[in-house]
């Protein structure tokens, strides 16, 4: 009795943590969309707004990597459906010896890494560019030629195991049926095997597109001068973050479940409709008269349920996303200001007292004023992860929020240090700034972050910004 | 239009495995012919031969006197009824049965009217428009009847087409596949491993054994005068009694077994007797031509110990021990309303008439 109960409580932790581990990511990412702060995140939660969303719809670097990523996506479907059809077909046909050879061959690809793939590629078209003498403009270095190329190799190799599956469910009699009754192979193809691989075609092509859309290894490599949603998204993650990734996500997210609830409405309907044939088959004939009539997909009741929540959900969220939304950054703004007054104060106070501390140096530096912000840039942050320095890197900080010209080297200097604790203070203090500086957010968004993971970098790096 | 079906000298190999050796078989336009044998035998290789989705390794299949090597399945004048029938699941009843003419290039509305004609024909009018799962299993079986049908075949052929249905649905197709084949008058080429309704049905019967034709007459003969002893052992239940020839005469032969010795019908084959005395012979009686001796003189006696009845409505089976000899013996008799005559654990006497009986050479035998 009682080991029962620990069991009963340890399962159920168990599958929390798991459904935690699962999910967990992705509800702090959904949240951080609608947070206001330029930074995503979750706490201190700002202010409920979608305008991350409009960010992400007027980002044209993205939205040209997401046309592209859609394209490639549409390119990889058509070549590697009717690829792995024929090659699911052929192993079928082939005598049992061949075929453990042969699938070892086709799927090859998948497991070979996407790096290799999309270096083979390039390499492969470069080379047979040279061959014809090529120019730069030609399709042999077109990256979004190569891109949907590469992906199909082994995207391909995918759609054949969708295929594999559903052929081993072919009842090969029903082939020989078509022959006998007097069709000829290819009708036998198009009026036995094809309508009974159409689901399979949907699923292939399903996993087809997705496979590419969500692919970087191989794409980084044969994208060349171009973009996809992928590359952008990298790019962005190294060179600056906002919410608007986020946004992206969450619409990512929100139309996976949608359509997962389309699909199980499907599933569902058909499962009834086929329990209540049986019934039929088996009550026979008189019965055969009811339940004939079939209703359409969109006159479902849970889809018209489902469709009611998401459109309602929509509305709820653009609504409470855009209304109010300016007097609470107002309201937000007025707050951060206070405290970081506040706390001016206190550090200055606190730094009358203390005379010898080993980061004044710096400090008294960057204090110089307007011709030295080159220099205090690069300097205010050398070793922010020595907590001995703190003191003056908190100054530093302290100085270009009061000098309003120095704007754009705030902005970059204002997250460098986000990871290190001791930096906290500085940080809101800058971001309140950012929240003055509305047409600056593009340039500080991008620089932010450039190589927060290399303290080596910083001083070359914060030179470049420096330097915009 | 039907055609007459000619296997001649026809070999079926794979590899090593010889699926048919030496067929030899004419079937008559028209004809309900069938193929009798346990699973295994060879019978729907044959089959797959005659409707061109396999050729024989050596020997021609004609159909209409016309050589068929060479020809695919869609090009042969036959119609293959599959043992899992093979309808087509995502079509309609209808669809299904008009899928001959589609693939003709008929029109649609053609199709249609020739479907519907069909459905009749089968007692299945407006089911046309239901799917396939939809339907029972006998209108199952007979939508693929008339799907055969459609493609108008000289000869239709049936791989066990009957083995998936339950005993009531069996018996009442077996009626109906023979009125069908008698209404369309074409030759019906049918595959079982069940001698009912192998007996039923047909005009006549090949009973096969590991690839080989052991017998082809029509189901009476195949019953009364088998000419092997896989024939006697596989149609129908018999009493096996094993032993010598001590005597052959007037086509009658006499056999000494461990049951002491019988006179039985010296089997024929091609006209002439198959014993002569000194032979390793089989007896075999049917449990039905056995009859409790009763103080009457018989051709042949044998002492038996009743060990069971069994009540079988129109009949009783009784089940008797040989007293020194492991052997068992199986007496059918027909329920006239009388009561047993013999208790269960009385000692017997059972006699049966010679001619009624059948002495073959010793042979491969039905497996249990």
């Amino acid at each position: 009795m009682r080991s029962d109960t620990i069991l009963k409580i340890s399962v159920a932790v168990f599958v929390g943590a798991f459904f935690l581990y699962l999910f967990g990511p992705l509800i702090i990412m959904s949240v951080t969309a609608f947070n206001s702060s330029a930074f995503p995140r979750v706490s201190p939660f700002e202010c409920f707004s979608v305008e991350w969303f409009n960010v992400l719809v007027n980002d044209d670097k993205l939205m040209l990597g997401l046309r592209n990523s859609l394209f490639i996506g549409l390119g990889v479907v058509l070549i590697s459906v009717p690829i792995g059809l024929a090659g699911a077909l052929m192993l079928m046909q082939i005598s049992p010896r061949v075929r453990s050879w042969y699938y070892t061959i086709v799927i090859s690809p998948i497991l070979i890494p996407g790096v290799v793939l999309g270096i083979s590629t390039l390499v492969f078209w470069d080379r047979l560019g040279l061959m014809f003498n090529a120019d730069y403009d030609s399709f042999f270095y077109n990256g979004i030629f190569l891109t949907i190329l590469g992906q199909a190799t082994f995207i391909s190799a995918y759609s054949m195991l969708v295929f594999i599956s559903r052929l081993q469910r072919f009842d090969s009699a029903l082939e020989e049926a078509a022959l006998d009754l007097g069709a000829t192979h290819v009708q036998t193809f198009r009026k036995v095997l094809l309508p009974f691989l159409r689901p399979a075609i949907g699923s292939a092509a399903v996993l087809a597109f997705l496979a590419s859309f969500e692919n970087y290894n191989t794409t980084v490599f044969t994208i060349v001068s171009e973009s996809t949603l992928t590359t952008v998204l990298a790019s962005k993650v190294r060179y600056g973050i906002n919410p608007s990734i986020s946004a992206l996500a969450v619409i990512i997210v929100v139309m996976t479940l949608f359509g997962a609830g389309v699909y199980e409405i499907m599933r569902r309907r058909e499962e009834a409709q086929r329990a209540a044939s049986t019934l039929i088959a088996k009550a026979g004939d008189a019965a055969a008269v009811l339940g004939r009539k079939r209703r359409p997909v969109y006159a479902e009741p849970a889809m018209i349920i489902l469709t009611l929540v998401f459109v309602a959900g929509l509305g709820t969220t653009f609504f409470a996303g855009t209304v109010g939304v300016d007097q609470c950054k107002v309201a937000v703004k007025e707050e951060k200001r206070r405290l970081a007054e506040e706390r001016i104060k206190e550090r200055k106070l606190k730094s009358m007292f203390k005379q010898a501390a080993p980061g004044k140096e710096t400090g008294s530096k960057s204090g110089g004023g307007t011709g030295k912000v080159e220099a205090k840039g690069t300097e205010g942050y050398k070793s922010i992860f020595a907590p001995q320095n703190l003191e003056g890197q908190v100054e530093s900080d302290e100085k270009p929020a009061e000098d309003k010209g120095k704007v754009d080297a705030k902005g970059t200097e204002g997250y460098k240090g986000i990871f290190a604790p001791q930096n906290l203070e500085g940080q809101v203090d800058s971001e309140t700034k950012a929240t003055e500086e509305k047409d600056k957010i593009d340039a500080k968004g991008t620089e932010g972050y450039k190589s927060i993971f290399d303290p080596k970098n910083l001083e070359s790096q914060s030179g470049t910004n420096g330097s915009n | 239009m039907s055609a007459d079906v000619e296997l001649d000298d026809v070999w079926i190999k794979f590899g090593e495995f010889v699926a048919a050796r030496d067929v030899n078989i004419t079937i008559k336009g028209g004809e309900f012919f069938s193929f009798l044998g346990p699973s295994g035998c060879g019978k729907t290789t044959l089959l797959r031969a005659v409707s061109g989705f396999l050729e024989p390794s050596q020997g021609e299949v004609r159909i209409g006197g016309q050589n068929m090597q060479g020809i695919g399945p869609n090009k042969r004048p036959t119609a293959l009824i599959f043992q899992n029938l093979a309808l087509f699941p995502l079509m309609t009843v209808w669809e299904n049965i008009a899928f001959a003419l589609e693939v003709r290039g008929v029109g649609k509305a053609e199709r249609r009217k020739r479907a519907d004609e069909l459905l009749e024909l089968i007692a299945l009018s407006d089911q046309g428009d239901k799917m396939v799962h939809e339907l029972s299993g006998g209108q199952r079986q007979r939508v693929a009847i008339a799907r055969a049908l459609a493609a108008e075949p000289q000869v239709l052929l049936l791989d066990e087409p009957l083995s998936a249905l339950d005993l009531k649905l069996r018996q009442h197709m077996r009626t109906e596949l023979r009125a069908i084949q008698q209404r369309v008058g074409i030759t019906f080429i049918y595959i079982t491993h069940d001698q009912g309704e192998a007996l039923t049905m047909s005009d006549n019967i090949a009973v096969m054994r590991e690839g080989v034709i052991e017998q082809v007459s029509d189901g009476n003969t195949v019953y009364d005068h088998p000419e092997t002893s896989f024939v006697a052992s596989f149609v129908g239940e018999n009493n096996l009694f094993s032993g010598r020839v001590t005597e052959v005469s007037d086509g009658f032969a006499t056999v000494d077994t461990s049951e002491g010795p019988m006179r039985a019908r010296n089997a024929l084959k091609n006209g002439s007797p198959q014993l002569s005395a000194g032979d390793s012979a089989y007896v075999f009686v049917r449990p039905e031509s056995l009859k409790f001796a009763n103080g009457h003189a018989h051709d042949n006696t044998i002492k038996a110990h009743i060990n069971q009845q069994e009540f079988e409505g129109h009949f009783w089976q009784v089940f008797m021990d040989v007293p020194g000899s492991d052997k068992t013996i199986k007496m059918s008799m027909v329920n006239d309303g009388m009561e047993l005559s013999h208790a269960t654990g009385s000692e017997v006497s059972l006699g049966f008439a010679a001619d009624l009986a059948v002495a073959l050479p010793e042979g491969p035998l039905a497996a249990e």
